[in-house]
């Protein structure tokens, strides 16, 4: 299946492992990545805010690219799907507003015309790819493995803009997932919570405690590891995680999978071909358990 | 129809707290909250029946002793906000069986506010906040005479329907997780309050407002989770409200802080390169000349050093990058440079 790939900065950027799994795992999934390449950033909601009408020429030039590639946009990052799915719920509603984009960009190569469907990857494995497929893919069963999922909030709110109304189970897939892969679903609060990173650089210090603390709470029910659909969460979740440590003074070391890395384990690649050996919090403690060393 | 009701009892002065373990130390909340004790109810209601039903049905026919508050179960008074399984919802505008999980709804008074007794819960903190954005028009002059009155374009008023409809329910506040963490922020009914008022062309007082509301506790202390958005039952979408504070307040030169900072840089950064360029972000958004700030995100950048967590050190622009550079001209605004 062909899809429009947008890999986003940070899969390009801080967090090259997303990017590097996410490519290994197209193939098992039977996934054929165009990459948009010319398309922009999405402004991860910080232009949009600023700036609401350049935030909507820039994702309708990004929406307008796969729409000329004839397949669904996937995302591999929850920050991103948010972004997109907000600026396409009302360019698709809005004929107006889209015209106005179309005046933006009208000459510069693309029209959008309200077709395109935002995916994430998250969302594709379930409802295009199929559960048969994965199935069929999964070489390591990752039993005794107890991973708490972490969503990210813009995959989750506003329920609206992300079509979960119409399709409330997209809020279950991380649970349904981990337990394909063989091993077992943490249930804790923090699951859809913040991780704190919009806020790192306004207010550092709450921030760090408001990730440290959902890790803290999955460690507490048992979770070996954290999986997140989102690389935003990763740099707080992860990145952070040291110094998130010393405000909460607490001990963490949890690691914290990429969506695509938990898929990667379970389809037989090793630790390092998904740079699992690239982690700020070492994953080794949670590779143990399925023995496996990085 | 049968419905299960778990109720999270809880009586300040002892009678329903069990003697459970000692509250955890995160500065959460909810861990924090004082154990609470669950007694389960059945109730039989008709299938349309809501939450705040089955509640009132338990008070008057099996346990005189629960206290509930509500008014009006219409959604308008706003007194029966309260968790339902773990969210903020008002009991009288959710149906029992859409909250039916696994057999029963559990409900509760919200972890993060004091608890009166039960399901009563204390607004002091709801109304502190409320009180702290000077929640009333400060009049332009000249003042109308006793027989006159204000005249505004209807079209001036658009912007503030939907944050009137608020009916001051702290469903909004007791979900927002950056209150969560943080005492001190102003939280999202307010803050939404107070874009009613600093965006009323009535009010004389605009700039002192968006002065007050970016400092410390103010509109760049959110997170931007939309957990407002989502709890809130009126649609007043507090973050929605508080993005737009946050671009009133940057127009009108409130721009000596670290969001302003941040939404600069980025701008900067998509602008040469069409791509974000996670380098440069948090040393422009700290400020160059914040030394101790500069330090304290150093131990991380290390760590993420050491891991090849960091971005290519030289920052590439993505193909076609003129194209963006010409719609962010076109556009025109803060960001055109």
């Amino acid at each position: 299946m062909k899809v429009a790939f947008y890999p986003g900065c940070v899969s390009k950027g801080a967090c090259p492992e997303l990017y590097v799994s996410a490519k290994a795992i197209a193939e098992p999934l039977g996934l054929e990545l165009e990459e948009l390449t010319e398309a922009p950033c999405t402004g991860a909601g910080v232009l949009s805010e600023q700036n609401p009408e350049l935030a909507d020429a820039l994702n309708g030039l990004t929406l307008a690219m796969a729409e000329s590639k004839g397949a669904d946009l996937m995302t591999i990052c929850s920050t991103c799907q948010g972004v997109l799915s907000n600026h396409n719920y009302h360019l698709q509603q809005d004929a107006a507003r889209r015209e106005k984009v179309n005046g933006t960009i009208g000459d510069q190569g693309y029209r959008y015309s309200g077709k395109a469907k935002v995916k994430h990857l998250l969302w594709m494995l379930f409802e295009d790819i199929g559960l048969d497929r994965i199935r069929g893919a999964i070489k390591r069963k990752l039993t005794g493995l107890k991973i708490a999922p972490f969503y990210g909030c813009y995959i989750l709110r506003p329920e609206e803009y992300l079509g979960l109304r119409e399709r409330p189970e997209r809020k279950t897939y991380l649970e349904q997932l981990i337990a394909l892969v063989g091993a077992e679903p943490v249930e804790y609060r923090g699951a859809t919570k913040c991780c704190g990173f919009p806020m790192l650089t306004f207010n550092r210090e709450k921030s760090l405690a408001m990730g440290g603390s959902h890790i803290m709470e999955a460690k507490e029910k048992g979770a070996d590891m954290l999986v997140t659909p989102c690389p935003l969460c990763h740099l707080n979740l992860d990145g952070q995680q040291p110094d998130a440590a010393k405000v909460l003074r607490k001990d963490i070391g949890v690691p914290i999978f990429h969506l695509p890395q938990l898929l990667g384990l379970a389809f037989g690649f090793s630790p390092d071909e998904l740079r699992l050996n690239h982690h700020v919090v070492p994953t080794a403690s949670a590779l143990e358990k399925v023995e496996l060393k990085v | 129809m049968q419905f299960t009701i778990e109720v999270g009892r809880y009586n300040p002065e002892g009678t329903y707290a069990p003697s459970a373990s000692a509250p955890q130390e995160f500065p959460v909340p909810w861990d924090k909250a004082p154990p609470r004790r669950y007694q389960t109810y059945t109730v039989d209601l008709p299938e349309h029946a809501v939450v705040l039903d089955a509640l009132i049905e338990i008070r008057e026919y099996q346990d005189e002793s629960l206290a509930v508050r509500c008014a009006c179960r219409s959604a308008i008074c706003g007194s029966c906000a309260m968790w339902i399984n773990g969210h903020a919802h008002l009991a009288c505008k959710s149906k029992l069986q859409a909250f039916t999980k696994d057999g029963k709804t559990r409900v509760e008074s919200p972890p993060s506010m004091p608890v009166i007794r039960d399901l009563v819960w204390g607004m002091e903190p709801f109304w502190k906040k409320h009180h702290a954005v000077t929640p009333w028009l400060e009049p332009k002059q000249p003042v109308p005479g006793p027989r006159e009155e204000y005249r505004v374009a209807n079209a001036a008023m658009d912007n503030l329907v939907q944050e009137v409809s608020c009916i001051n329910c702290g469903c909004c506040l007791m979900d927002c997780e950056s209150f969560a963490i943080n005492d001190n922020f102003l939280g999202p009914h307010a803050l939404a309050k107070a874009y009613r008022y600093a965006a009323d062309p009535r009010d004389a007082t605009e700039k002192q407002r968006l002065g007050s509301y970016s400092g410390n506790g103010g509109i760049w202390d959110c997170t931007h989770c939309y957990e407002c958005v989502q709890q809130c039952p009126k649609g007043v979408a507090p973050l929605e409200q508080i993005l737009k504070l946050r671009k009133m307040a940057v127009d009108a030169g409130f721009t000596n802080n670290a969001g302003t900072r941040h939404a600069d840089a980025f701008a900067e950064s998509v602008r040469e390169s069409g791509r974000l360029n996670e380098l440069t972000l948090m040393p422009k958004s700290t400020g160059f000349f914040n030394i101790v700030g500069q330090l304290q995100t150093l131990p991380s950048a290390i760590n993420m050093l050491r891991a090849g967590k960091l971005p290519p050190i030289v920052h590439h622009k993505i193909p076609g990058v003129q194209r963006i550079k010409t719609i962010f001209q076109r556009i025109g605004g803060r960001f055109k440079k």
